[in-house]
């Protein structure tokens, strides 16, 4: 076959889910031997798209062609046979099973016909492993290796069924940096030499930058933009995956730093297994600044803010907030005092998965008396309306306030906790991982609306494992080891690197460490 | 002195242990088809009504057709059909399995309870029962003698064990089951219905625990249908599954410990208070469930 030939044909596919248009009109052809990469942000429909061409779900319109066929049966069976394998984002392996029962399960070699043979599906997965040059331990259980291997265990699989369209469903999610190099070097490997054709779904844009041939944009269901990636550049795939420049400039600041909001002193904390996780640790915070924490995962941060919060036991010392003493005090006790707090797991403390947004939106306001009549009885139109006006006001995007969370994307569902805590328009913030596992569009409007807080004279505690936004928000930055803070500066006056010195405890403030 | 000698020699006799092979058994098919479910990640707690119902139609089967195979034919059918309401309504409509289990249960009291009082006014006994082996030679080899002498579902349910392990483990159906209960989305995307497999394990479930009744009433009992027989048997069947982490082999073993317990209730009524010894089995479930329930407590403080 010779190059640039189609191998996939979308031809005006559409997906309509209750409430959503998911894939609007999309016409698109994948060429043989390239690396297309889908990006969008989420709930732009890439996945959805995806999901048809491994036959996981009918399209409402349109056609799909698989090397020059027409489907006419949506079944994932089919669509393997056609030569499709899908590499999904949540992985698709029997935890329990050996790494070649995985790979060859449905299509296990038999002996006597009805015999599982072991033998010979370790025997093809190592034959599978000469090919491809991809080495895996055939009879360990899944369950003991690791993710950048249960990864290559999800490519053999689909090589082993005859793949030679590989769909890669957001890969470098859960990778470290090395494991996605080495899978970018795999990729490049099967598609120079067994002459693959991959399409890869990611929102990272470096990635797209690295790996890809072509790369098309996908925005609110639609396709609105196929390019060769050579003539692009993240700023403008990020562009086009949000409709609007993403201008990722300095935010606006204004206001100097007013009274002290919030206080902590000597405060100690001990981690769920009793260890000493926060050692006399003292900030203060004030209104109109934000003062970021920068620590490696593990360091005490989360102890810290759920301390603060009163979300868990404190040892000793003393926390304040507006002068007034909240030491092991309630959290409601603490909300009330006038703090309100972004949890850093959405979907375990951030809200509930099975409640509407509405319902979410409306906790911790549920008492008021604007919601209630007489007293007992919800106010369900009062609810409405201002869920409504709330969903408006943060741009959050889904199928309407009464869809339940947990069916919503990852960003929507963080813009509904923002959403929630911003409105109590409380002095005191405390912020933990604002944008993790958020798209670009999403981050950008959460950062905007941060520091729209503090302009307006929150004193926001922000904590995120993203040094980039840590460095982009906060008027001052601690860092945190062992508890402990190391360092503590005013933004601009030091550089990632030197920071991370601080953050690994290789260096203190006031002499080095032993 | 000489009380404590002759507890022990009961306890310990030839009779105890042909008397635990035929109280095993029951609770051991009746294990076997959970197992089957118990892979497919359906928690099936229907087992009791289901053993009940082999119980009552195989005697029912026996009594009409005036033949205990015909009975057998009988508690099969209805145990398939059993299987296939069970999973209409657990896997096709999604139901709540532990509620569907509750009522399969229930209503297998009522509907074998009011049938019995129709079919069988006085009492339902006497109706042909299922051969016995009688294999001369064993009776002549010490220590054999106990496997004389058995209803003949004790031996089928051996070579059930071994077919039911087969299946699950070195089969490739048997892998589809597992999948389909572990990670279902994996098998989909595999290209197989998990939805198929979950059918298939509860048919097999609803058969063996037709099986499971017929010994009782046809085998174990000779031919009689007591209200109520299963006794809790399906219950005591679901421990032994979760005990032997839904391995057939495992689970036949825990059955027979069961087994074992009941008979040395049996044999100890001489001795003890009936309503004492007939705690027994009960006890050995619950110890089972604390052995399971520390089992996992370790595991989880080893991942750790």
């Amino acid at each position: 076959m010779k190059q640039n030939e189609a191998v996939v044909r979308f031809e005006h596919i559409s997906m309509q889910f209750p409430g959503v248009l998911a894939n609007d009109d999309i016409c698109l052809e994948i060429r043989k031997g390239e690396v297309f990469a889908l990006i969008g942000e989420n709930g732009a429909g890439k996945s959805t798209l995806m999901n048809i061409l491994y036959g996981l779900q009918k399209p409402s319109a349109g056609a799909l062609w698989i090397k020059g066929k027409r489907v006419e049966e949506f079944d994932p069976r089919i669509v393997i046979d056609q030569g499709v394998g899908m590499v999904h984002q949540h992985f698709m392996l029997v935890p329990s099973f050996t790494v070649a029962q995985n790979i060859v399960l449905s299509r296990e070699p038999r002996k006597h016909k009805i015999f599982f043979d072991n033998a010979a599906a370790e025997e093809a997965v190592r034959k599978l492993e000469r090919d491809y040059g991809l080495t895996v331990p055939e009879s360990t259980p899944v369950e003991e290796i690791s993710v950048g291997l249960q990864q290559r265990v999800e490519i053999l699989k689909a090589l082993c069924k005859g793949a030679e369209i590989l769909i890669l469903d957001e890969p470098t999610a859960v990778l470290t940096p090395q494991e996605t190099e080495e899978l970018f070097t795999v990729i490049r490997g099967i598609v120079r030499e067994k002459d693959m054709t991959v399409i890869i779904i990611t929102h990272k844009l470096d990635e797209v930058m690295a790996i890809s041939d072509r790369v098309g944009v996908m925005r609110k269901g639609r396709l609105v933009g196929v390019h060769e990636t050579r003539d692009v550049d993240t700023r403008m795939l990020a562009s086009l995956m949000v409709g609007r420049p993403v201008l990722f400039e300095e935010l606006e600041r204004s206001g100097t730093p007013g009274a002290p909001a919030l206080r902590v002193e000597k405060l100690c904390v001990s981690d769920q297994r009793g260890l000493p996780a926060v050692r006399g640790l003292s900030l203060e915070l004030r209104a109109g600044e934000i003062l970021g924490i920068a620590a490696i995962e593990g360091n005490g941060q989360s102890e810290l803010i759920e301390a603060i919060t009163g979300l868990i036991p404190i040892r000793s010392g003393r926390v304040e907030v507006l002068g007034k003493d909240v030491t092991g005090r309630e959290p409601g006790e603490i909300r009330e005092a006038g703090l309100a707090h972004v949890p850093e797991d959405r979907l375990a403390t951030g809200l509930s998965g099975a409640a509407t947004v509405a319902e979410n939106l409306l906790v911790g306001k549920q008492r008021e008396p604007r919601f209630n009549r007489f007293r007992i009885h919800q106010d369900r139109r009062a609810v409405r309306s201002y869920a409504e006006e709330v969903y408006e006001r943060y741009d959050i995007r889904g199928a309407g306030v009464d869809a339940l969370a947990g069916e919503m994307s990852g960003g929507n569902m963080q813009k509904v906790v923002i959403a929630r805590e911003f409105s109590f328009d409380t002095p005191v913030l405390i912020i933990s991982q604002p944008t993790r596992g958020v798209d670009v569009g999403a981050i950008e409007f959460i950062h905007s609306r941060v520091m729209e807080k503090r302009n307006q004279g929150a004193a926001i505690l922000l904590s995120s494992a993203d040094l980039d936004e840590v460095f982009r928000l906060s008027d001052r930055i601690i860092t945190l080891f062992e508890g402990e803070i190391t360092g503590s500066f005013r933004a601009g006056e030091i550089g990632k690197e030197e920071l991370g010195l601080y953050m690994t405890g290789s260096r203190r403030q006031g002499g080095t460490a032993e | 002195m000489n009380g404590s000698k002759d507890i022990f020699s009961t306890i310990f006799s030839a009779g105890t242990f042909q008397m635990m092979l035929r109280s095993a058994t029951p609770v051991a098919l009746a294990a076997i088809g959970g197992s089957m479910t118990e892979h497919a990640g359906i928690m099936n707690i229907g087992m009791e009504g289901m053993i009940l119902m082999g119980a009552f139609f195989g005697v029912l089967g026996s009594f009409l057709a005036q033949s205990a195979f015909a009975g057998l034919a009988l508690a099969l059918l209805v145990g398939i059909l059993a299987g296939l309401f069970f999973a209409l309504l657990v896997v096709r409509y999604k139901s709540d399995e532990f509620i569907i289990g509750c009522a399969l249960n229930t209503f297998a009291i009522g509907l074998t309870t009011y049938l019995a009082r129709n079919y069988f006014p006085g009492d339902a006994s006497g109706n042909p029962n299922l051969p016995e082996l009688n294999l001369a030679f064993l009776d002549r080899i010490p220590g054999l003698r106990v496997i004389n002498h058995q209803s003949v579902l004790v031996y089928l349910t051996w070579i059930i064990v071994i077919l039911a392990w087969l299946f699950v483990y070195k089969t490739p159906y048997g892998f589809w089951l597992r999948a389909s209960g572990e990670k279902p989305d994996t098998l989909r995307t595999a290209g197989i219905s998990p939805k198929k497999m979950k059918w298939i394990a509860s048919v097999l479930c609803g058969i063996l625990c037709a099986l499971a009744g017929a010994h009782l009433s046809l085998g174990q009992l000779q031919g009689t249908f007591t209200d109520n027989m299963s006794n809790s048997r399906g219950f005591i069947a679901f421990a032994c599954v979760i005990f032997a982490a839904a391995h057939p082999g495992k689970a036949y073993l825990a059955a027979l410990m069961f087994g074992f317990f009941e008979a040395i209730g049996l044999r100890l009524q001489g001795f003890v208070s009936s309503d004492l010894t007939g705690m027994i089995p009960y006890l050995i479930t619950i110890v089972m469930m604390v052995y399971v329930v520390v089992r996992k407590q370790r595991r989880k403080m080893k991942n750790e």
